[in-house]
């Protein structure tokens, strides 16, 4: 996981046309790596099909 | 001269000025005195706005209608996201001082001022709001007033610092994941995140439109009710502002407790609290006789809340992030970037957990009127502090701080934040209502107050 994470950012950057320093890439890491964890938290709550997304967010 | 009012609450000196006890001119004197004072310490104002804020104390005291604005002669400031005209409105940042000074006022400002209150300046922030800390590279971190090294809370650090410091009785802060709650908390004062949707957003500088609010600081709840009242309104210059009538709340203060039935948070938001947050809580617990309750999920929604914020964030900045990445504070950079690299498909399922979330924390109120939990888990950190232990774990200051806040903005609840005056330090509790109903967190925090449970701490400064 941590080497394909490397590679990730990096094509996500040249992909994305985003700079990306050297220096900066273990603090992008440390940082994706969290976000992902909790995306994963989220996507491991298995909702119905047709649960709705709540983009425009009317309380 | 009549007396010194650099620790008066906005009601009292709107009463003052009102009746002609006092000029708007000689407290907007006393205040940039006191600014001018403590702010070299405290670091919370990034712009004085003396010239302006003398004139519009002189307009006030020759307006013959003086003695029924509710906020006359109150001076407030501003976190420097909110536009003010003649200033470019930086949100934190260097790469923002570049821009077009502001036309016009926010909405929220021209509403404060129309009621008389009278804006001194505006306030130190992180930058561009993607902070629980209230230190910024640019400007150096607003400082928190009981204790000058240690940190304010971001990312209206500078409100925090400067209500709390005795530099204004009022002020207004944004709100995306906790940045009015976290500073009320380590800066030991009210303050007001109210419903996603009722307060304009208009000329701000967002963050993550998604969850953006804006709010009150103050050092009373009658003060965050009167400028809560002040501000609500309808505005189609805010796409999520919603149409519906203001409701006030100041007159319902007094009506306290009387029929509420309050709960407390257990579980998630029990988990990582220091004792200071837990004692906190279960004093207020008490108080208000509240049983435990569970919010489902809600670790669930802080992720959500984290991953949505992580993307929409960087989605506003991606240009910025492309052109003038050596400008941004590294923090929040290497943040911003990692957020640009989260597939889309991760951001829809977070969307869809927010609908299903809403409905599941709705049904608790039909429990309940109001639901208590802590604010922050943990006291002022030490200025620089990167890490703390929650629970046996160290994990990062700056995301972290909002651990508690992040579940209740992520569906737009409102929720006032009370201060326990515990010593040396004092730390916040949340008082969390249904959707719109800021006249119950309010009532709620009233009536702490009132029972001397809540309280902002006045410093030794």
């Amino acid at each position: 996981m941590t080497d394909k994470l490397d590679s990730y950012i990096e094509a996500a950057a040249e992909a994305l046309n985003l700079p990306l320093d050297p220096a900066w890439k273990p603090a992008v890491k440390a940082n994706l790596a969290v976000t992902l964890g909790h995306a994963a938290t989220v996507a491991e709550f298995a909702l119905p099909d047709e649960a709705e997304p709540a983009p425009i967010y009317k309380v | 001269m009549s007396g010194d009012h650099t620790w008066s609450t906005a009601a009292e000196i709107a009463s003052a000025v009102g009746s002609g006890n006092v000029s708007a001119a000689e407290v907007t004197a006393q205040i940039l005195a006191v600014i001018d004072r403590r702010n070299p310490v405290f670091n919370a104002f990034t712009a004085v706005t003396a010239e302006r804020a003398v004139a519009r104390a002189r307009a006030i005291d020759a307006s013959p209608g003086k003695s029924k604005l509710p906020l006359a002669g109150v001076p407030f400031a501003v976190k420097n996201l909110f536009d003010i005209e003649g200033l470019p409105t930086v949100a934190g940042s260097k790469i923002n001082r570049a821009r077009t000074p502001a036309s016009r006022d926010a909405v929220l400002i021209e509403r404060l001022e129309a009621t008389g209150a009278v804006l001194v300046g505006a306030l130190n922030m992180g930058e561009y709001a993607y902070d629980f800390t209230g230190e910024n590279v640019h400007d150096g971190p607003s400082r928190n007033p009981h204790d000058p090294a240690r940190m304010s809370g971001g990312s209206s650090g500078g409100s925090g610092s400067a209500v709390g410091g005795g530099m204004v009785p009022l002020a207004l802060g944004s709100d995306t994941n906790g940045s009015i709650r976290v500073p009320s908390s380590l800066c030991g004062i009210f303050g007001l995140k109210p419903t996603y949707g009722r307060l304009t957003r208009a000329r701000s500088f967002p963050f993550v439109a998604s969850l953006d609010h804006l709010g009150p600081f103050a050092r009373t709840v009658r003060d965050l009710a009167l400028s809560y009242d002040a501000m609500q309104g309808f505005d189609a210059d805010d796409a999520a502002c919603v149409d519906r009538p203001a409701e006030s709340t100041a007159p319902f203060l007094e009506q306290g407790l009387n029929g509420l039935r309050v709960a407390v948070a257990g579980g998630y938001f029990r988990k990582g609290a220091s004792p200071e947050a837990l004692g906190a809580l279960d004093t207020v617990a008490k108080a208000l006789n509240a049983r435990e309750i569970e919010i489902p999920h809600a670790h669930r929604a802080r992720a959500a809340a984290y991953v949505i914020t992580a993307t929409e964030g960087a989605a506003l900045h991606l240009e910025r992030l492309r052109r003038q990445a050596g400008d941004f504070d590294p923090a929040v950079r290497d943040r911003l970037i990692a957020g640009a690299m989260v597939p889309s498909t991760l951001v829809v399922k977070a969307q869809n957990f927010r609908r299903w979330y809403r409905e599941a924390v709705l049904a608790l109120f039909k429990e309940c009127d109001a639901i208590i939990a802590p604010a922050t888990p943990v006291t002022a950190p030490k200025l620089g502090q990167v890490n703390f232990t929650l629970d046996g774990v160290e994990l990062s200051v700056r995301p972290n701080m909002g651990l508690y806040t992040q579940p209740i903005s992520f569906i737009g609840l409102p929720v006032a934040a009370v201060p326990v005056p515990l010593k040396p330090l004092p730390i916040g509790v949340q008082i969390i209502a249904a959707p719109w109903r800021e006249d119950v967190a309010l009532r709620v925090a009233y009536a702490l107050e009132k029972m001397g449970v809540a309280a902002a701490p006045r410093p030794r400064l």
